[in-house]
């Protein structure tokens, strides 16, 4: 059900690792900016428990900052 | 309407993706996202991009408008320009996103029996040129106005101030610039003689220091605080935020120093005490280019209807300037400031390195100020005795709100006092406007009538019977809104608006015009850095919305003015401008041609031998200077600047008892204004949905608020209901709270006070004093 979107924040140097990192996740579409070392995380899971599970992968991320949130929304799922 | 899943899901995944941009535009000025831009764009699009402008702020960054099918499609920023370098904010990213609101004025309305009725533009305009004329054969020249704006282009101002000046004959033209700019104009006169700023935005690749006066400009003016930022990086150039509320702009900054509200008078004066004191002063640069003078004091703050005042000038010498500043020590301003000696002394061995170069930033906190053409003498001050102007890296720089503020309001001169060259006062500035205007001398009145304040002062008392408003809804943006709303819905007055979208200005008026958007029309502006930028139509206006310059136009013909208005509708933008140009011929404010300003992405004047001027009164760089120095302040008849004797006055209302609290209002990076375009932008409107009134989390505290909870507001003048926001985006100092204004069901002008800056008549929307309650 949610979809949220967070600002991104790579360690020095790994703003292509975290991009390719966060894009072979399947529940996560990224938007990287040109000019700036940051990306736009947009998260999209079929359930709460799904979002926790996706919650704990990013965790593990090593080229992950910070995830910084700027919405969330429930919708229902196809 | 039936929605899939799918498309919604869709739909919610993109509302977020666009919150999040929103988010980082706001935090990192200037962010682009190239794939989003492109995103939405069909493949095989062949897509026409043309050239203009920003709509939004001063700034002037170049866009790129990308057109299919007649429709505005993408936008992105231009990367030739050399103002944003292809950098674009939020703002100016979605900025075309407005013209498809479903509530566009297309056709003209006029009210009858109460009712809007739609009308054809050819009948709404005769009925609005036979109301202009009945008033004036009925009441007089002067019981008709005009109040036009900064966002106006420049043929826009140009054909008001003829119909007004040159063919009606009355001085009733105002425009919005002077609720933000009028301060800067009166404090460059002033000082130097002569309007605008010496350097321009390439001073940003030079300075080691940035010097911001109250000037928030990670919100303001997000795409130069890029560029700063970008040269903190790479240079390691410093930005000092000098304020009274902490900010995006003071998070960003290498050091944020507090004071009280209106004293920056005094801290300024501080600096200069400091500068001489140490021995910093550049001797030799004072000696040769500056004079001293001091004026009136005690001025009063025009809060009374027909307040008038000059000043006299007087002049005095060097030891007389030491002497007053006596009473400016460190220690002595620490005490009612509230800013550190320490800070003080920091901010002084800036201006006063003489190995650093210094670039001073200002805005509305100086200008909107009952002493702004004071804050702003006593920042040339700072850099007139250090002799740090006029070159690459340092200089004063008063920024502009408006897109074309310095164009069209300050070049065209749309005030009550000003023609397209110099001011009403002065017999050879109205002989060459009769000349070019082919009307009679006689014609253009002498005397100014009513600054803007007062001009609504007038419609209240019933002095104005007819006022035309274009590009602007003063019912929002004006000060103490609470008198200037009832006058105008007065039955004395007849009020035509001219708007893209209904305002709260368009409902009190008896015609409302509907106006092309932007990029529905031709046009030209002038940013803060004294750059004409021209574009052309990018797409068609819905309906039947025209031009304002063409609407203009109409009217002065049907009021039998039509030979002195013998423009063509396709080509009027360059017919026009090509006759203003006549106005600034010559070495000290020559522009570029047509030709020119439609290649290039904005041309810097005076536009000399090909060349534009990049730093006006350095003999390196302009060709008007010819007193043999280095130097020549030659808008002054000696050629020497002024350093001005500016004391520390308080302001027209402070806290009371009663009143407990400063009320400071001001703008949000996603909103433009009074909101009336970027809140019909949905991912704008998403990111900042309303207004809020801003605590310190100390007073909060004290008073018990809780964030979101709602908060009556209220002066003497009248009250406004917001949720509360605490630690959020803005953090004011003790026993202040702040309010944007750009909610228009939340008016906070309804609060404010329209005590104005004597000289410039600028109002003061950054200080009064409020009393805030749970509601």
């Amino acid at each position: 059900m949610p979809i949220k979107s967070y600002l991104a924040h790579p360690h020095d140097g790994k703003k292509e690792q975290l991009l390719q990192d966060l894009s072979i996740i399947q529940e996560c579409e990224v938007l990287p900016a040109e000019n700036r070392d940051i990306l736009i995380l947009v998260t999209d899971t079929k359930d709460d428990h799904s979002e926790v599970e996706l919650e704990k992968k990013l965790k593990t991320i090593k080229s992950l900052k910070l995830l910084a949130m700027v919405s969330g929304f429930n919708s229902k799922q196809n | 309407m039936y929605t899939s899943l799918t498309n919604r899901r869709e739909f919610i995944k993109k509302m977020a993706k666009l919150s999040a941009m929103a988010a980082a535009a706001s935090m990192f000025p200037g962010i682009i996202f190239a794939e989003e831009q492109e995103a939405g764009i069909p493949a095989d699009a062949k897509l026409d991009w043309k050239k203009g402008p920003c709509r939004f702020c001063g700034v002037g960054c170049g866009i790129l408008v990308g057109t299919e099918n007649g429709k505005a499609v993408a936008v992105k920023g231009d990367p030739k320009c050399e103002v944003n370098k292809g950098l674009l904010c939020v703002k100016g990213y979605h900025q075309t996103m407005c013209v498809q609101a479903r509530d566009r004025l297309t056709h003209a309305l006029v009210k009858k029996n109460g009712r809007y009725v739609k009308t054809p533009i050819d009948e709404a305009l005769d009925l609005v040129a036979s109301k202009m004329k009945e008033t004036i054969e009925k009441h007089g020249k002067d019981s008709v106005a005009m109040y036009t704006s900064g966002q106006s282009t420049i043929p826009e101002g140009y054909v008001a101030s003829k119909l007004m000046k040159g063919a009606i004959g009355t001085n009733n033209l105002e425009c919005n610039a002077r609720l933000c700019m009028a301060s800067a104009v009166a404090g460059f006169l002033t000082t130097f003689g002569t309007d605008e700023p010496m350097g321009c935005y390439e001073d940003i690749d030079h300075a080691d220091y940035f010097v911001t006066w109250g000037n928030n400009m990670a919100e303001m003016h997000p795409v130069l605080f890029s560029r700063m930022l970008e040269q903190k990086s790479t240079r390691g150039a410093k930005i000092i935020d000098f304020a009274t509320r902490t900010s995006r702009s003071s998070g960003a900054s290498d050091r944020s120093i507090l004071f009280e509200p209106q004293t920056d008078l005094a801290v300024a004066n501080a600096i200069c005490y400091e500068i001489i004191n140490n021995n910093w002063m550049n001797k030799s640069f004072v000696e040769k280019h500056c004079n001293f003078s001091k004026g009136l004091t005690n001025m009063g703050y025009g809060t009374e209807d027909k307040y008038k005042f000059s000043d006299k000038p007087e002049k005095v010498d060097f030891e007389a300037y030491k002497e007053f500043l006596k009473d400016y020590t460190p220690e002595k301003v620490a005490k009612y400031s509230k800013v550190s000696v320490k800070d003080i002394k920091y901010l002084a061995a800036i201006y006063g390195d003489p190995n650093k170069k210094v670039v001073s930033y200002w805005c509305m906190g100086v200008n909107q100020h009952t002493r702004g053409t004071w804050m702003n003498n006593l920042i040339y001050n700072m850099h007139l005795l250090t002799g740090k102007i006029s070159q690459p890296g340092n200089g004063p720089f008063s920024l502009t709100g408006q897109p074309s503020a310095c164009g069209t309001a300050r070049e065209v001169g749309t005030f009550t006092h000003k023609l397209p060259k110099g001011v009403v006062m002065n017999e050879k500035h109205r002989r060459l406007a009769a000349k070019i205007w082919k009307v009679p001398y006689e014609n253009i009145p002498s005397k100014p009538t009513y600054h803007t304040t007062e001009m609504f002062r007038a419609v209240d008392r019933g002095d104005i019977k007819f006022i035309w408003t274009q590009v602007t809804n003063p019912l929002v943006s004006l000060p103490k809104t609470s008198r200037y709303r009832p006058g105008m819905q007065k039955d004395s007055c007849f009020v035509v608006v001219s708007d893209v979208f209904p305002t709260p200005t368009s409902d009190v008026a008896d015609v409302i015009l509907p106006a092309s958007w932007h990029i529905e029309k031709g046009g030209i502006y002038g940013n803060s850095e004294r750059r004409t930028q021209y574009w052309d139509q990018m797409v068609e206006a819905p309906g039947e919305a025209t031009p304002d310059a063409w609407m203009t136009i109409e009217i002065a013909k049907r009021m039998g003015f039509g030979e002195l208005f013998p423009y063509t509708r396709e080509n009027h933008v360059d017919e026009i401008y090509n006759e203003y140009r006549q106005f600034h011929e010559g070495v000290k404010h020559g522009m570029a041609p047509l030709d020119v300003l439609k290649k290039e992405s904005g041309v810097i004047w005076p536009y000399v031998d090909g060349k534009s001027t990049q730093w006006r009164f350095n003999a390196t760089y302009d060709p008007a200077c010819d007193n043999g120095e280095d130097f020549h302040f030659y808008g002054k008849p000696d050629g020497r600047a002024i350093i001005w004797l500016r004391p520390f006055e308080p302001a027209a209302e402070s806290p009371d008892d009663e009143y407990p609290f400063w009320l400071n209002t001001g703008r949000v990076v996603e909103h433009w204004h009074t909101g009336s375009m970027t809140r019909r932008i949905p991912v704008l409107h998403q990111a900042m949905p309303a207004a809020y009134v801003e605590f310190h989390p100390d007073d909060a505290k004290k008073l018990g608020v809780r964030n979101g909870e709602k908060i009556k507001v209220s002066s003497r003048r009248g009250s406004c209901i917001l949720p509360a926001s605490i630690n959020e985006r803005g953090l004011p100092t003790r026993g202040q709270v702040f309010v944007p204004f750009f909610d228009e069901n939340m008016l906070i002008n309804d609060v404010t006070l329209d005590a104005f800056c004597p000289i410039s008549k600028e109002p003061d929307f950054k200080k009064c004093a409020v009393k805030v309650e749970k509601a």
